[in-house]
């Protein structure tokens, strides 16, 4: 039995007229990275909060381990561990009291769990005594997982925690996730607005104003697109877009950073055609090459 | 761009107590350039970059800001500059053209231009319809372009943009930049931060600072080849990777 299970949720505000949440169901089996990902505004934060009982849904059901969100709120709560987007420890405590805080609210103690945070917590430990309002940011966020981690959860609900975060952080607090997943089969539930993190789950949803765009795991999405795309650079980088776009055949261009991606007619363009087209433009160093697509370029091509 | 310069900083240096936060920077900037500053979180991008809107002063140091310097004459610093956040940006109960009036009216343009120019600007953005919308119920893509198109709207010389683009869907992250490219094709120096690393990809020239110090400052490509990455991420992570601070 799926760990999570949610079936035609929907979530409204402004009296109906924002559909913040439009009939979603989805299965989180146990063990796995689930990812929802996503814009600002999608949705994400949304299921997050009536996953972890906080509001409730206008319609439709969601389960953990057999619990109702509605019925069973209080079991469920003792259950789960939930890092919201916002930073929400008690900041005028110091790291240690913090940390002991939620082990006592939850009925245990540091000791009893300590296994579970232990590569985490010793990163924070030379501060155990400063207030946990003057941490720095990336202490704060490993704290909030340690205090999320500290009553040995079912699930873990991550709601944003890499936004606004440098690409090298970010790749660190992933290798804590994978490592929490691989030592302990921790279910994870994790939303982003970054792509590139797609490939860390092990299924994700891409989602879009209430609705999901799709659910597979990264490479089933992948596997699924079915333009022909192609990586291309020039020695003007910027004029080629807008010439890629007045080309006929193709049929989207888009800056992917070093090189453009490009979608075609593969009737109407082949490389070689593009290339001289695009040579008798003036440009130079022409690379086009047929690549695999990105997570990114899925969710342009889904969106559009 | 061109080789006139518009931020000139040199030893630029802010402390707090015993630590500093930015350490001796020293850089130019030309007109028209768009200059990715990035760098790990705790790096000391915030902190530079609200002395060089006139928000902080030195410590040590000073820069040059549209003609400006940010130690005693900050406030003509923030009249010739444009500035937006990912966070503040635009008056949600205010309706689109209410808050381009606004701006104007901070900025002391003439009213008569400010009419002609909200004319012109919402035809160029396809926004003509939603002249009278409030800023609340637009999508949040159109609220990036929007505030982008008022952090220019009294045309400054400058514009600081502070991770414009986080949280915004791929389409209108795109978009997002070809705005900017339209800008510096008029003049506009574009300064922009970002944790993007496709989006540093194009920028004209991108510093890269670590432990309140720019450790790295030339052309993408310069930067892959003189450290040896495929990608400005790998010039990132190498550069980064050693950071000794966290914001």
């Amino acid at each position: 039995m799926s760990i999570i299970s949610v079936k035609d949720l929907v979530k409204t505000y402004n009296k109906g007229r924002t559909k913040a949440v439009d009939n979603l169901s989805f299965d989180v089996e146990r063990g796995e990275i689930f990812g929802l990902i996503g814009p600002d505004g999608a949705g994400k934060t949304s299921i997050f909060r009536m996953l972890t009982t906080l509001i409730l849904a206008d319609s439709g059901t969601a389960t953990i381990d057999g619990m109702d969100v509605v019925k069973d709120f209080k079991k469920i709560r003792q259950h789960i561990g939930y890092m919201p987007g916002q930073f929400s420890l008690y900041q005028d405590m110091t790291v240690e009291e913090n940390l002991a805080f939620f082990a006592t609210v939850f009925n245990t103690t540091i000791e009893e769990n300590y296994h579970l945070v232990k590569d985490i917590y010793e990163q924070i430990k030379p501060f155990k005594d400063r207030r946990s309002g003057k941490l720095s940011g990336g202490m704060k966020q490993k704290l909030a997982l340690c205090c999320a981690l500290i009553h040995a959860p079912l699930v873990l609900f991550l709601d944003e925690p890499t936004t606004g975060v440098d690409p090298v952080s970010r790749k660190e607090f992933w290798e804590m996730l994978q490592k929490l997943k691989h030592d302990f089969k921790l279910t994870i539930i994790v939303s982003t607005p970054y792509m590139d993190e797609a490939v860390q789950c092990d299924r994700i949803a891409l989602i879009q104003n209430g609705r999901f765009l799709t659910i597979d795991s990264p490479d089933g999405i992948i596997d699924k697109y079915r333009e022909t795309l192609w990586a291309i650079r020039s020695n003007q980088m910027h004029r080629l877009l807008n010439d890629l776009r007045q080309t006929p055949g193709v049929l989207t261009a888009s800056g992917f950073g070093e090189t453009h991606h490009v979608t075609v007619d593969p009737s109407v363009l082949t490389q070689e055609s593009l290339k001289n087209s695009l040579a008798a433009l003036g440009h130079t160093e022409i690379e086009v090459t047929a690549i695999r697509p990105t997570i990114e370029d899925c969710f342009m091509d889904l969106q559009s | 761009m061109d080789n006139h310069v518009v931020i000139k900083a040199e030893g630029l240096t802010k402390k707090f107590g015993d630590f500093t936060a930015t350490d001796h920077i020293s850089f130019e900037v030309h007109r028209g350039e768009i200059f990715g500053f990035l760098g790990a979180n705790g790096a000391g991008k915030t902190t530079a970059m609200r002395m060089l809107c006139g928000l902080s002063r030195p410590s040590e140091g000073n820069a040059i800001v549209a003609g400006f310097d940010v130690k005693d004459h900050y406030e003509d610093v923030k009249r010739h500059i444009g500035y937006m956040s990912q966070k503040f940006s635009l008056y949600d109960d205010l309706t689109v053209e209410e808050n381009l009036k606004l701006f104007g009216g901070i900025y002391g343009m003439p009213r008569k231009k400010v009419a002609e120019m909200i004319t012109a600007l919402l035809k160029d953005l396809g926004f003509e319809s939603e002249r009278k919308t409030m800023v609340r119920s637009l999508p949040l893509g159109w609220k990036q372009k929007l505030a982008f198109s008022l952090s220019i709207f009294h045309e400054p010389q400058i514009v600081f943009l502070d991770e414009p683009t986080g949280g915004v869907d791929p389409v209108t992250r795109r978009q997002f930049w070809e705005l900017i490219y339209k800008a510096a094709d008029r003049g506009i120096t574009v300064f922009v931060t970002t944790h993007y690393m496709d989006e540093a990809e194009y920028c004209d020239r991108v510093s890269i600072m670590v432990d309140g110090k720019i450790r790295a400052l030339d052309t993408p490509d310069n930067l892959k080849k003189q450290f040896g990455g495929e990608s400005m991420y790998d010039v990132f992570y190498a550069l980064a990777r050693g950071a000794k601070r966290g914001d």
